[in-house]
């Protein structure tokens, strides 16, 4: 009687992606399954062989070299190798050998073939040169909510209402009324023909304002102003847009940090539609944005650091719900904004208002909208260009006294480096500010750019915050020219390199070297926030986040779309599992870190971030023959 | 190493036969169809270099270690070369016994008397096991069984019985680990190195196998052989001094 070795077929059954396969091609495999035994440092494969099977180590471990010798990855036990042979039909260029004793399972080309063939599962697993499976990990772990996978456009089921800027309130109300609609774009266009009005899409520039129903009441009749008003005189104007590729999630966000109930949403610069908070409340994942309705409602510090907890559940459901990193990190960030708004709001309370117009900065991960919890505060003040410091800087510090220590209160830790408002260096007019910015940018020194990263990304969260977006102009502006200071930049983003991988329980380093853990911070995500940055800053964008910096440079041709989009497919693998672990930490009531042991990640999980890691030395390969720092100016 | 490898010979050295030879004279004695087909399908000179050989290496349980009062309950075999272990040859029969089997062994084989009710005589399988072991070398660990087992299964069945050369490879490592004498024999002997079937898979780092599983057993052999090559001989040392 033929019969498959239990041995073989258990063994297989332990491994991806054969745990995936149904017993009976289990069977099959076993059956087909030939052995040979490597003595270690022997060779299994060697240059220019021909690959007429997918090799499995069964027990032991491999080494790969590349041609010169240098190591290129270590396997062990249910790793496979030899698969790009086989689909390619390109002999060995990766020589093999055995680094400790092995056992090695040929399966035959042909069945391999016909399992790929079979099980999307199976090819999925066994793709190497594209990227496209750590892409369907990151977005097959955003399943569930509905509001994290809902984009506005398909809440926008007709065109937005607009009326001329010269209508009459009345009119305004008359339309709100026949169109059964709660809002009205004012806009400013050369008059057109009626019939045209919903035909035509307005561009941004023509957008002049927008009146809700509650302006109708709050402002005109609550105030007794004629009903004959110009439109033009009750409407908010500049209204803030969201564009129609956004998340409903995203959305909400806006509104809530800007107060409003109505976006007027955009397709690039046209006006497709309004969203309406109501709308959408019913997909509403409340949790998140209850926190920052709650914060702003705080009176004292106390009761500020007593919703720690609850921003910590909060994490840990999104988490929980497949929430991608961009709606974990705008999220956690909009609570930090809150917060520091909140703070702020109770400083101005006690200390009277300002004496002259300031602007509070977020820096770094919170203005990326990428922070997770327990990070450093980092964060500065532009003040006004009318600023004394004799007479003003007494109650500026005070204020930033009251905020940091506040902040220090509800959980963000000091900045270690002193990149704080309380720190009169950082407390500072905008002139003063920008001066800084020319000196980085147009004379600038490796050393001292390292330390000061941070300050490319900046938002403004209080007060004036034109004083921050004109800054971000500025820097825009100035550093795509600047080939020195981007090459700089791009030097130092080639600092922080990634391991090669996994081996066994460990980490594998360069030249061969294991560590225990990984920090997926450090080798991960900041090294990746770092090469976006350098693409984002050449290409003049004036985004924060790394995902749409990455939009922007692709759309500024300074990347391919399949390098953005692998950059941007590494962050998010990377992102979500350092957001899981903290998950994790926390729900075990330990305290959240970044450093990873590699025990707890699973097969799949470690062969994702092998290809995130591969994508984050090739970007910084890349960075070093783009720009270099002698270079041009 | 202080062992040399190719001077290296079981003390019972007199008593193998130049198996070619032997296996023409028994091709014309034979009276068995069966058997004079597996005699007649010969044997490779002793001069062939060990990784041209085709090998099968083979396991047998039995109700005891005693062939004239025990059985063979369950066969396992798996073609191999010093290259590669074919599993897709691998093949495993259930055998009835003659004797009622000795329920104490159950728990080692895992075999039951309901699984060997439908097995069949070890006569039906016969031609079966004769043609996969036919023209190869076989394998086995602690030749004493397999060898004697088969043997006196055939005397008693056909009146005729079966000579084969094996290759041992317990007998291998003995060879590694027993053979000094004098002042090593009475080191030895305080730390006798075990040569039983997993242990002597351990020292080549090879897997953990639940043992006594007749087709486990036989791919656990296969492996070791070709671990005691990668570790110990050429690839082209000469079969006659392997087989026994």
């Amino acid at each position: 009687m033929e019969v498959e070795q239990v041995e073989i077929r258990e063994h297989l059954r332990r491994f991806l992606p054969f745990s995936r396969l149904t017993g009976d091609w289990l069977d099959t495999i076993a059956r087909a399954v030939e052995i040979t035994y490597f003595r270690a440092g022997s060779s299994i494969l060697s240059l220019g062989t021909e690959i007429s099977d997918l090799h499995y180590i069964r027990s032991g471990a491999v080494e790969i070299t590349r041609r010169d010798g240098e190591l290129y990855n270590r396997l062990g036990e249910g790793e496979i190798f030899g698969q790009l042979g086989l689909m390619t039909g390109i002999p060995v260029r990766f020589p093999v050998r055995a680094l400790e004793d092995a056992l090695i399972y040929y399966i035959p080309g042909d069945l391999f073939r016909k399992l790929f063939d079979e099980f999307e599962d199976f090819a999925d697993f066994v793709e190497v040169e594209d990227r496209t499976r750590m892409r369907q990990a990151s977005t097959s772990l955003s399943g569930a909510n509905e509001l994290m996978l809902t984009r506005v456009s398909q809440m926008i089921n007709r065109p937005a209402p607009v009326i001329n800027k010269s209508a009459t309130i009345q009119a305004v109300a008359a339309q709100m009324a026949e169109e059964e609609v709660s809002s009205i774009l004012v806009i400013d266009a050369p008059p057109s023909k009626v019939e045209t009005r919903h035909k035509a899409r307005p561009d941004r520039r023509t957008i002049a304002g927008i009146i809700t129903d509650s302006d109708v009441i709050s402002r005109v009749v609550a105030n007794g102003l004629p009903l004959d008003t110009p439109a033009i005189d009750v409407m908010t104007p500049e209204p803030i847009t969201v564009q129609d590729d956004q998340f409903l999630f995203n959305a909400l966000l806006i509104m809530l940090r800007a107060n409003v109930h109505h976006l007027p949403v955009m397709r690039r610069n046209q006006l497709v539609g309004v969203i309406d908070m109501a709308d959408i409340v019913s997909h509403e994942t409340r949790n998140s944005l209850f926190i920052v309705r709650n914060i702003l409602q705080k009176d004292d510090v106390d009761s500020l650091s007593r919703m720690l907890p609850d921003v910590e559940a909060c994490f840990v459901r999104m988490v929980n719900e497949d929430a991608s990193s961009h709606m974990i990190g705008s999220a956690m960030s909009t609570i930090g904004r809150s917060f520091k708004q909140r703070l702020l709001e109770l400083a101005e309370e006690a200390l009277g208002p300002p004496p002259v117009p300031y602007c509070f900065l977020a820096l770094g991960s919170m203005a990326r909208d990428e922070q997770f919890l327990y990070t450093d505060q980092d964060n500065g003040i532009v003040l006004d260009d009318a600023f004394d410091p004799d007479l003003h800087d007494e109650y500026f510090a005070s204020l930033s006294r009251f905020v940091c220590d506040g902040l220090a209160n509800v959980g963000y830790r000091y900045c270690s480096g002193d990149i704080m408002a309380t720190n009169p260096r950082w407390r500072k007019p905008l002139k003063d500010w920008k001066e800084r910015f020319r000196r980085w940018i147009g004379n600038p020194r490796p050393e001292a750019l390292l330390h000061s990263s941070i300050f490319f990304d900046l938002d403004g969260v209080h007060g004036q915050v034109r004083l921050a977006d004109q800054l971000k102009s500025e820097i825009a502006e100035v550093a795509s020219s600047s080939q020195s200071f981007l090459g700089c930049l791009a030097q130092n983003a080639q600092k922080r390199t990634p391991p090669l991988g996994f081996f066994k329980n460990f980490v594998l380093e360069r030249g061969g070297r294991h560590a225990n853990s990984i920090n997926l911070k450090r080798r991960g995500t900041a090294p990746l926030v770092d090469v976006i940055r350098v693409h984002a800053l050449a290409s003049a964008s004036e985004s924060q986040n790394s995902f749409n910096r990455l939009e922007d440079t692709i759309a500024a041709g300074f990347l391919t779309p399949s390098m953005g989009g692998d950059l941007r497919d590494a962050l998010e693998f990377i992102s979500i599992i350092r957001a899981r672990h903290q998950s994790f930490n926390i729900e075990n009531r330990r305290k959240p870190d970044n450093n990873i042991d590699p025990e707890i990640l699973s097969a799949f999980d470690r062969r994702n971030l092998k290809d995130a890691f591969g994508v984050l030395a090739n970007a910084q390969k890349f960075l070093k023959f783009r720009y270099r720092p002698n270079r041009g100016t | 190493m202080i062992f040399s490898k190719s001077t290296a010979a079981p003390g019972n050295l007199v008593d193998i036969p130049e198996w070619p030879i032997r296996f023409r004279e028994l091709t014309d004695t034979a009276i068995t169809p069966s058997i004079r087909e597996f005699y007649a399908a010969g044997v490779v000179s002793g001069d062939t270099p060990a990784r041209q050989v085709p090998f099968v290496a083979v396991d047998f349980e039995t109700t005891g270690l005693n062939c004239r009062e025990h059985s063979i309950v369950s066969i396992g075999l798996v073609p191999f070369s010093l290259d590669r272990i074919q599993c897709h040859g691998c093949r495993h029969w259930l055998v009835r016994p003659r004797r009622e089997i000795d329920p104490g062994t159950i728990p080692i084989h895992h075999i039951t008397h309901s699984d060997l009710e439908s097995a069949p005589d070890l006569g039906g399988i016969l031609d079966e096991l004769l043609g996969c072991m036919a023209g190869r070398i076989a394998v086995v660990h602690f030749r004493s069984i397999e060898r004697r087992f088969l043997d006196q299964a055939l005397k008693v069945r056909l009146n005729e019985g079966l000579e084969f050369p094996v290759v041992d490879t317990m007998e291998l490592e003995a060879r590694l680990h027993r053979r000094p004498t004098g002042f090593f024999a009475w080191l030895f002997a305080r730390h006798r190195v075990s040569i039983r079937l997993s242990d002597s898979r351990m020292r080549y780092n090879l897997p953990l196998y639940r043992p006594h599983h007749a087709p486990t057993d036989a791919l656990a052999t296969a492996e070791l052989l070709q671990a005691q090559f990668a570790h110990w001989y050429k690839p082209d040392t000469p079969i006659r001094e392997l087989w026994i």
